[in-house]
């Protein structure tokens, strides 16, 4: 605004008053700074150059020990070892590449761990010392105690490392430990100090991971002399962590490893569930990896090897992985018809082998046709016209509504990595995603578990312990030892006369000689099984395709042809287990699942390798070949001893 | 001052600005940024990297920076300073949104391949603000309580929208700059001792809430009070900054241990040694001699922006020099004490000594507004 000359003056007095105002209480802050620079740095320079000097008493961090897991028996998962490392100071060493030449003479190092080594000392201060080499074994360490005048600056360390007894069996689950890296600090807020120890190692996937605040521990400490050039001239007391607590998880490990090793050969995944807790049995993902070259630091010509694996064994496939259900998913809409009151169940529907839907032809998987079916011989014959017909009725949010509650498209709170919610496609869904609205083909499509719908093998076995419990079960991963009560599930509500109907139909699925699965039956008392078949389509078949002859399974390149499925639950009178199997791209889920899910339903109820009486006469010869074969890549016995009372 | 009272005769143009920098100050700056890069030199072991290089390629910036802003006239960023201020409180608002979370606080934000932190602008646009403020309102109204409260608002907002992020550091040093601004202007001393009785309000405010469901900080953030309180609590955590710093500075005695000599920020004993700590390695390798020298230089940099601030007849002029100055001084006053074991450790760098780019920026900006008072002073006819 405009001012006087009067208003002006008065202004300019009134600020430099005030300027220099502030300027003297600033003066008299600097000089208190000042002032206190002088006392501590000339007044206290004694005290403190002694705290800094001669004798500097440091504190260090002591590794905590790490929590154990174990499964439900309690064989250990994953545990710690003593291992012999040999850690090398570069002013001890003089000339580092001489020394190193010599080590190599002595120990197993390849070209990159010496160089690794190299770098980590220039990079360092002469006097850190630097892990060469680990997981020594007793002749390597005395050959490096024996050439000790020829080797300074090497001294020989012991350690705890983590290791995973049963290798690749429960990779997925358990995960691994790792050194922690930039991108885990940061994405902690106010980290643990215990971290900044060098070669510390945290979880980086699995249970391993998701569990870390629980199995760490807290860090112990030690005082320690250093002199000026800070190296340590002894110990004077200290104080030993926290050990991090054991994790028990529901796993069953011999079963994990039986399931596994079914799988042997194939990009497959299978579940074992508790149809009455939803405990988790078994969650084999094959091919599997070895855990413990990720903790020694894995090399980067296998790390390539694993990535480039066509069955890439790095993904967890019974949560990751994400397969159209097929026709595993047709007790849902048989379900959702049912609850919509579309159809009694009785009633039978003609089925010529296709249907013609706005101007679309869909077919029946068998191109003859099934004739007149109801709802039981649609389920074991897994006839795809009596389910477009029912989904018509009953339309998608019915459908949607049943899947939801039997379990699919929902992520489950399990404490492993990248558990995925699968797609239970909605109208907004599509309506959001693809844009587009929803149509009646889609509807069709979902109706037999293929089109948008997506499930993982543990959502689908989820499905089936709720098909085989009526309770609303939960997946667990996670088991509490001391807890003596199992819980108790939320029933599902889902009307006996429906379920009747729905187990019938998977029944006979195995059971029935027209049944899809009927050669995986079992015929052992007390261990009948049901279950239902699937077989979804990666590719579309196109009209051309079609009537150029639709070509065999078995010409297609492997990563075209259709993936196989099965879900089955077992025993039959009273289920216990629920099971779901996906072979990618194994052609047809009643010759290549059923069979994985039998043989695995089998080895939960016998607890091992099941025995021949339980298969039908005529194959028993063609399954002890197989069984043969099987137990020689079976974990010893040994390894699944129980380390916990 | 509006441009009708931009009085262009008596005022310096074109090229004949260069005569008229305030080249004391622009030294000062220069000398003190020389100790920077000496000891980022010095914390990398001897490297031009990874520290002092862009350090020293930063500053250059900001000296470019600095005359760019200087060679402007004054009455054009007093009629920008509504609208800047405005801005940097959206953008803070932004952050509060859109920002990106980085060591457990929010504070920046991007903007397609820009990455701004608003907290720092808004300390200069918050002092922008209320020089300006004060230049519009009429004299008389300086100490009527609607006024008051009206610059106590544009000073507290930013504050409270950084304190939310949480940056306590910057929070705090946005509220003293404005204090500082609103003192200069010449409002009553009944406003500041009000405002000193509701700040040891606030403090037991955010203490007492400590524990309960609408604690204030962080969990970190109160831990690094009591470490302030008694650094011996928990020598491994929160206090283990603070005793480092102690015995590093210390240690360094009368003529330190020499350059490059320093055994404590060496030998990692020191965190953020080339941030927040870095006057802690000064004082060790090059003692109390070294650690006063750059208390002096400080020390002369707010002298000769005093003398400018008193010698120029634009208000605006006189309040954002002081302004300006006075968050200057608060940046290293805060660090040093900090450092010493006097203030709790808050995270405000040593001002154009610590690396950091964002901070060095809008100081030299700061310091633009500065020289640009200086030049664009009207002279006293003659």
């Amino acid at each position: 605004m405009k001012r006087t000359e009067r208003e002006k003056e008065f202004s300019q007095r009134v600020i430099s008053r005030r300027g220099l105002l502030l300027g003297s209480v600033q003066l008299g802050i600097a000089g208190t700074l000042l002032w206190r620079l002088r006392d501590m740095q000339l007044n206290q320079a004694e005290q403190f150059h002694l705290l800094a000097e001669e004798n500097r008493i440091n504190l260090r961090l002591l590794p905590p020990v790490r929590g154990l897991i174990f499964d439900r028996n309690g064989v250990l998962l994953a545990g710690n070892e003593q291992n012999y490392r040999v850690v090398m100071k570069r002013d001890d060493a003089g000339d580092i590449d001489l020394v190193l030449s010599r080590l190599a003479q002595l120990i197993p190092l390849s070209e990159d761990d010496i160089e690794r080594a190299r770098r980590d000392m220039l990079r360092n201060r002469p006097f850190v010392p630097v892990t060469v080499a680990e997981r020594l074994n007793w002749d390597e360490i005395s050959r490096i105690a024996a050439n000790a005048p020829a080797l300074p600056g090497v001294t020989p360390e012991m350690g705890l490392s983590r290791y995973y007894p049963l290798y690749e069996d429960t990779a997925h689950v358990v995960g691994y430990v790792g050194p922690v890296s930039e991108r885990d600090l940061e994405a902690l807020e106010a980290p643990d100090p215990v971290l900044m120890i060098p070669r510390f190692q945290i979880g980086k996937s699995g249970v391993e991971r998701m569990q870390e605040d629980t199995l760490r521990g807290r860090a112990g400490s030690q005082r320690v002399e250093v002199n000026a050039v800070g190296r340590v001239m002894r110990e004077l007391d200290r104080v030993e962590g926290t050990p991090g607590d054991n994790v028990h998880l529901t796993i069953d490990a011999k079963l994990q490893n039986y399931a596994l090793e079914r799988l042997h050969g194939q990009s497959a995944a299978a579940v074992v569930m508790d149809v009455d807790t939803g405990d988790i049995l078994a969650l084999a993902s094959g091919p599997s990896f070895d855990p413990n070259l990720f903790v020694r630091g894995i090399s980067s010509t296998d790390f390539r090897g694993l990535l480039d694996n066509e069955f890439r064994p790095l993904v967890n496939k019974t949560v990751q992985g994400l397969y159209p259900p097929g026709s595993t998913f047709k007790m849902v809409t048989a379900l959702a018809a049912l609850e919509a009151a579309a159809t009694d169940g009785q009633e039978t529907v003609f089925c010529p082998g296709h249907m013609d839907i706005a101007g679309h032809r869909f077919h029946c998987w068998r191109r003859g046709g099934h004739g007149r079916v109801g709802m039981v011989a649609a389920l074991a014959q897994s006839c795809d016209v009596y389910f477009y017909e029912m989904s018509q009725r009953c339309g998608i949010d019915k459908i949607n509504e049943m899947s939801t509650r039997l379990g699919l498209g929902i992520r489950y709170d399990l404490p492993i990595t990248s558990v995925s919610a699968g797609l239970n496609p909605t109208r907004e869904w599509k309506q959001r995603n693809r844009n587009a609205d929803w149509r009646i083909g889609d509807t069709i499509n979902a109706s037999i578990g293929q089109g948008y719908v997506l499930t993982t093998p543990l959502q689908l076995a989820v499905m089936t312990a709720r098909l085989a419990s009526n309770k609303a079960v939960l997946p667990r991963l996670l088991r509490d030892p001391l807890e003596r009560a199992e819980r108790e599930m939320a029933s599902l509500d889902l009307r006996p006369e429906w379920l009747r109907l729905i187990r019938r139909g998977m029944v006979d699925t195995v059971n029935h000689q027209r049944g899809t699965a009927y050669s995986s039956r079992v015929v052992a008392d007390g261990q009948m099984m049901a279950g239902k078949t699937g077989t979804s389509q990666v590719f579309s078949i196109t009209r051309a395709e079609r009537e150029a002859g639709i070509r065999r399974q078995e010409d297609l390149p492997w990563n075209r042809r259709n993936h196989a499925l099965f879900v089955d639950y077992a025993p039959v009178d009273n289920p216990r287990f629920a099971v779901a199997v996906v072979v990618e791209h194994g052609m047809g889920g009643s010759s290549a699942a059923a069979p994985i899910g039998r043989d695995i339903t089998l080895a939960a109820l016998n607890g091992g390798v099941p025995p021949l009486s339980a298969y039908p006469a005529p194959q028993r010869n063609r399954i002890r070949a197989e069984q043969i074969e099987l137990e020689e890549r079976l974990r010893a016995p040994e390894a699944m001893r129980v380390s916990r009372a | 001052m509006s441009y009708l009272e931009y009085n262009t005769k008596r005022m310096p143009a074109g090229l004949a600005k260069v005569l008229y920098v305030n080249w004391p100050l622009v030294a000062l700056l220069i000398a003190v940024a020389g100790y920077g890069f000496i000891m980022l030199y010095s914390v990398a072991g001897g490297n031009a990297t990874p520290w002092a290089e862009p350090q020293l390629k930063r500053f250059a910036a900001g000296l470019v920076i600095m005359f760019v802003v200087a060679f402007v006239p004054l009455w054009f960023w007093r009629s920008i300073a509504g609208l800047a201020y405005a801005v940097s409180i959206l953008l803070l608002i932004g952050v509060e949104f859109f920002g990106s979370v980085g060591m457990g606080a929010k504070r920046w934000l991007e903007i397609g391949p820009l990455r701004l932190q608003p907290s720092e602008l808004a300390k200069i646009t918050t002092i922008m603000a209320l020089a300006a403020y004060y230049d519009w309102l009429d004299l008389k109204k300086t100490s009527r309580l609607l006024w008051v409260l009206l610059a106590a608002l544009i000073t507290v907002v930013p504050a409270l929208l950084v304190v939310r992020q949480p940056d306590l550091g910057t929070a705090m040093l946005i509220a003293l700059g404005g204090g500082v601004v609103i003192f200069a202007a010449g409002v009553h001393w009944g406003y500041f001792a009000a405002i000193i009785g509701a700040g040891v309000a606030v403090v037991t405010t955010v203490l007492q809430s400590r524990g309960t469901e609408w604690q204030i900080l962080k969990d970190y953030q109160y831990r690094r009070i009591d470490a302030f309180l008694d650094p011996t609590l928990d020598p491994l955590g929160a206090g283990y900054h603070i005793n480092q710093s102690m015995i590093a500075l210390g240690s360094g005695g009368w003529s330190g241990r020499g350059f490059m000599e320093g055994t404590q920020a060496r030998l990692n004993f020191l965190p953020e040694k080339h941030t927040d700590f870095i006057f802690t390695t000064l004082a060790e390798e090059f003692g109390f001699v070294g650690a006063s020298s750059l208390l002096l230089l400080y020390m002369l940099i707010m002298g000769v922006c005093l003398l400018s601030a008193l010698n120029t007849t634009s208000r605006f002029g006189a309040l954002l020099i002081t302004g300006v100055t006075g968050t200057f001084f608060l940046y290293f006053a805060v660090n040093m004490a900090m450092v010493m074991g006097l203030a709790p450790v808050v995270g405000v760098p040593l001002p154009l000594v610590s690396y950091g780019g964002s901070a060095m920026i809008v100081l030299m900006v700061g310091f633009g507004l500065v020289q640009s008072a200086h030049i664009h002073r009207a002279r006293l006819p003659s």
